[in-house]
């Protein structure tokens, strides 16, 4: 592996994470029934005609693969237990899984159930080299969920996603882009997308075996054989792939809520609070590159009921002083509090991309001041660690004192 | 209480008096209308801690009272009666309407509940009514109407012996329009900051009647009134410090452009029909000509070209359309000018009569354009 520093620095250019789960619907499975893990797990049906959807690596020593006939399965690794698919408990933990990818970043492009595309190059300013990132997902997934994820990090999703297959199971494997070319060009041509069987035999019969082969196989050979997918298939060999990770369906809001130690009736705290959140989710709106068009307010009492209100703001914002300023007109609209409060959140809804979107200037500049202040408040961040500079009053964090603690009107 | 009064005549009465009714009473009696026949007349008003309403309708007094309905239904009820005259009359704890062949019995409100109306400050002095519903339309397009900036939606109100300056601004554009009035003392130098939308529902109800009454209180109570043709209405000043705007009209421009008003509002709109929201319209202004155009190479695209006059170096400026339309559709005069300093800095839009003469001062509309992205 290269050495940190400049490597870690091209790598910063784009950063994506093919995350994949390890046997899936069998690791679930495990999870609920931990006997059976270390053992020879099929999941499917014990039908003759049904198909192995997932076996435990145990199984797959036998030589059991994913879609072979139950039967062959059954057969050839005889005492394997069959453990019938339950789909409505793996969408579950698949949508779980997907809400731990959004905290990560909003850009997650989803493959099926257990696999997706991330793009953390938003996030590095935040959570660090996307390495960490990977590493973080995959402990995440393991404390929250109870399985094991192997995690592929390149500067594209073509050798993210062979990287995370070469690490498995429960692995993480970085590639460089400085190493993807050498990384590539020892695989053999099949690696590449768009390469099957077929294809296959007829690249060997021209004595193409490796990608190195293919990568210096003329264009016109290569169309020749391949079609108009050859020369695609070059510029794959040569680590070159633009597509980017495209969400499904874009982040819609992003938002961050604090549940208090003590429930809170003074509004001195809650403003602190809303503060901090707004920081927060500026912070994250910035890295992401998104502006918030709505601000919204949750409130939830010491009797867990719940509330919400929302503006919507004349010019779309990334400024944590703006969205402070709003969270704290909706909290005072929201009048007399019949209870003390459990719960504050601010959320920032209608995101729009901010890179490249033209901006209206202020009069007083005052938007334009915040914001310079709160760009030179991410660089410190990102140099010197989160929440190292913090407006003067978050200086001392509100840790709620059991005595003095503001009785509810 | 008994009285009968011409239907049209209590309509419109009552619609005007309803109209500061808030929607969201405070208390309960403040969704009630307070009737009082007294004298030869019956008096109208309405209140919601805020702004108060009141004004008189001649009327047949068979007998004198006071009595608080629901505003809102009166208003309907009368709106829907046969054009007669209404009959009035209380009737233990209810009210009676006759109209015709119509009748209606309404529930009446502990009129001793209601609460006294605040009085009229003394008159500070008089404006055309029509002068300044027109100024007033002028300048809170630039209010804000975001409530998070409370002061911002207010209309600053200056007041400086013979004339009277009004001023808005969201930030993002600001709003300045002077204009004369006959103060009641000639050395008058006061300032107040009223709500847009008081603003507006005045210079609709109020203006355009001749001369109108302007009262704004000296003392503590925050109270500013208006008076015309026998109505009046009161309403609480804004409270905070206004933001010093006027300094930021640029002292000099170096660069102005004239351009036919009707034409340019029109070509405004038609261009940004493909700016999606947030998205600016661009004025490219050279000899002669300025280019409009708007949208991006991705999306649709839209352009149009116009004949401007043009003196100073040749400017490209980017706006949002919507605040550009605002802008120039309060200009009255066939053409408008476009004063500019430099393109990042605010333009300012003024009126003018002929494309070479001078513009008018008066009114003056400065707006902040867009930042592209390089």
């Amino acid at each position: 592996m290269a050495g940190r520093g400049e490597s870690l620095q091209s790598l910063r250019a784009r950063g994506i994470l093919h995350v994949d789960m390890d046997a899936f619907f069998v690791a679930v499975e495990q999870r609920e029934r931990p006997e059976l893990r270390g053992q020879l797990v099929i999941v499917g049906f014990p039908a003759e005609r049904s198909v192995v959807l997932s076996a435990s690596y145990e199984a797959r020593a036998y030589g059991i693969r994913s879609a072979m006939p139950m039967a062959v399965a059954m057969r050839q690794c005889p005492g394997a237990v069959i453990v019938p698919p339950r789909h409505g408990l793996y969408y579950e933990v698949s949508r779980e899984l997907m809400r731990i990818f959004a905290d990560f970043t909003h850009l997650v492009e989803p493959l099926s159930v257990d696999e997706a595309f991330l793009d953390v190059s938003g996030a590095v300013r935040r959570l660090g080299p996307p390495e960490a990132i990977a590493a973080q997902t995959k402990a995440r997934i393991r404390r929250e969920l109870g399985i094991t994820a192997s995690v592929g990090v390149a500067a594209t999703k073509f050798v993210a996603k062979i990287a995370s297959a070469r690490s498995k199971p429960d692995g993480l494997l970085v590639v460089r882009p400085e190493d993807t070319v050498a990384f590539l060009h020892a695989l053999p041509v099949g690696a590449l997308w768009g390469v099957g069987q077929k294809a296959r035999e007829s690249l060997a019969r021209l004595g193409i075996h490796t990608v190195a082969d293919l990568a210096h196989t003329p264009d016109s050979t290569l169309r020749r054989v391949l079609g108009s997918s050859g020369v695609h298939a070059k510029q794959l060999a040569w680590g070159i792939d633009p597509r980017p990770v495209t969400p499904v369906r874009e982040e819609k809001s992003l938002g961050a809520e604090e549940t208090f130690p003590v429930d809170v009736a003074d509004d001195a705290v809650l403003h602190r609070e809303l503060l901090r959140l707004a920081h927060r989710v500026a912070g994250r709106l910035r890295a992401a590159q998104l502006a918030a068009g709505t601000v919204a307010l949750k409130l939830r009492y010491s009797d867990f009921s719940t509330l919400s209100r929302s503006h919507a703001l004349s010019v779309p914002t990334d400024s944590a002083q703006q969205l402070y300023t709003a969270a704290k007109s909706l909290l005072a609209s929201v009048g007399t509090r019949p209870l003390s409060v459990r719960l504050i959140g601010l959320r920032g809804e209608r995101l729009e991309r901010s890179d490249g979107a033209p901006r209206q200037l202020s009069l007083d500049r005052a938007d334009d001041n915040w914001r310079t202040a709160e760009e030179a408040l991410d660089r410190v961040a990102a140099r010197f660690g989160p929440g190292t500079l913090r407006p003067a009053r978050l200086l001392r964090e509100w840790r709620g004192p059991a005595e003095g603690r503001p009785e509810a009107p | 209480m008994k009285f009968r009064v011409e239907r049209d005549v209590l309509t419109e009465a009552v619609s005007w008096a309803a109209r500061s009714l808030s929607p969201r009473p405070p208390v309960p009696v403040l969704a009630g209308l307070l009737l009082k026949a007294h004298d030869g007349v019956v008096s109208l008003s309405s209140f919601d801690y805020e702004t108060s309403a009141r004004l008189e309708i001649p009327a047949e007094i068979v007998q004198e009272g006071t009595i608080l309905v629901s505003g809102r239904l009166l208003a309907d009820i009368c709106r829907s009666l046969p054009a007669a005259p209404v009959d009035v009359e209380t009737d233990g704890t209810k009210v009676t309407l006759t109209c015709r062949r119509s009748s209606f019995h309404l529930a009446t409100m502990p009129e001793g509940e209601y609460p006294a109306l605040p009085e009229l400050p003394p008159i500070t002095g008089a404006v055309s009514g029509d002068a300044f519903a027109k100024a007033v339309a002028q300048v809170i397009i630039a209010a804000s109407k975001d409530d998070t900036l409370p002061i911002l939606t207010g209309v600053r109100m200056e007041i400086e012996h013979d004339l009277i300056t009004l001023l808005a601004t969201d930030r993002y554009r600001l709003a300045m329009r002077e204009l004369p009035w006959s103060p009641a003392n000639p050395s008058t130098s006061t300032a107040a900051l009223v709500k847009a939308k008081t603003l507006n529902e005045v210079a609709k109800t109020l203006g355009g009647a001749g001369s109108l009454n302007v009262a704004l209180a000296e003392d503590e109570s925050h109270l500013i009134g208006f008076e015309s043709g026998g109505r009046t209405t009161t309403s609480l000043l804004v409270d905070g410090d206004y933001p010093k705007i006027r300094s930021l009209f640029p002292d000099s421009t170096p660069i102005h452009a004239v351009v036919a008003t009707q034409e340019l509002v029109e070509a405004v709109r038609r261009v940004s029909l493909v700016a999606e929201r947030n998205t600016p319209v661009r004025l490219a202004f050279t000899d002669g000509l300025v280019a409009l155009d708007a949208g991006t190479g991705e999306d649709a695209q839209a352009s149009e070209e116009l004949e401007a006059k043009l003196t100073g170096e040749e400017i490209t400026v980017a706006f949002n359309p919507h605040y550009l339309i605002e802008g120039l559709s309060v200009i009255e005069t066939p053409f408008v000018r476009f004063s500019f300093t430099s393109a990042p800095k605010p333009a300012m839009i003024t009126a003018q009569r002929e494309l070479d003469g001078d513009d008018e001062v008066d009114y003056r509309y400065l707006v902040m354009p867009v930042r592209l992205p390089n």
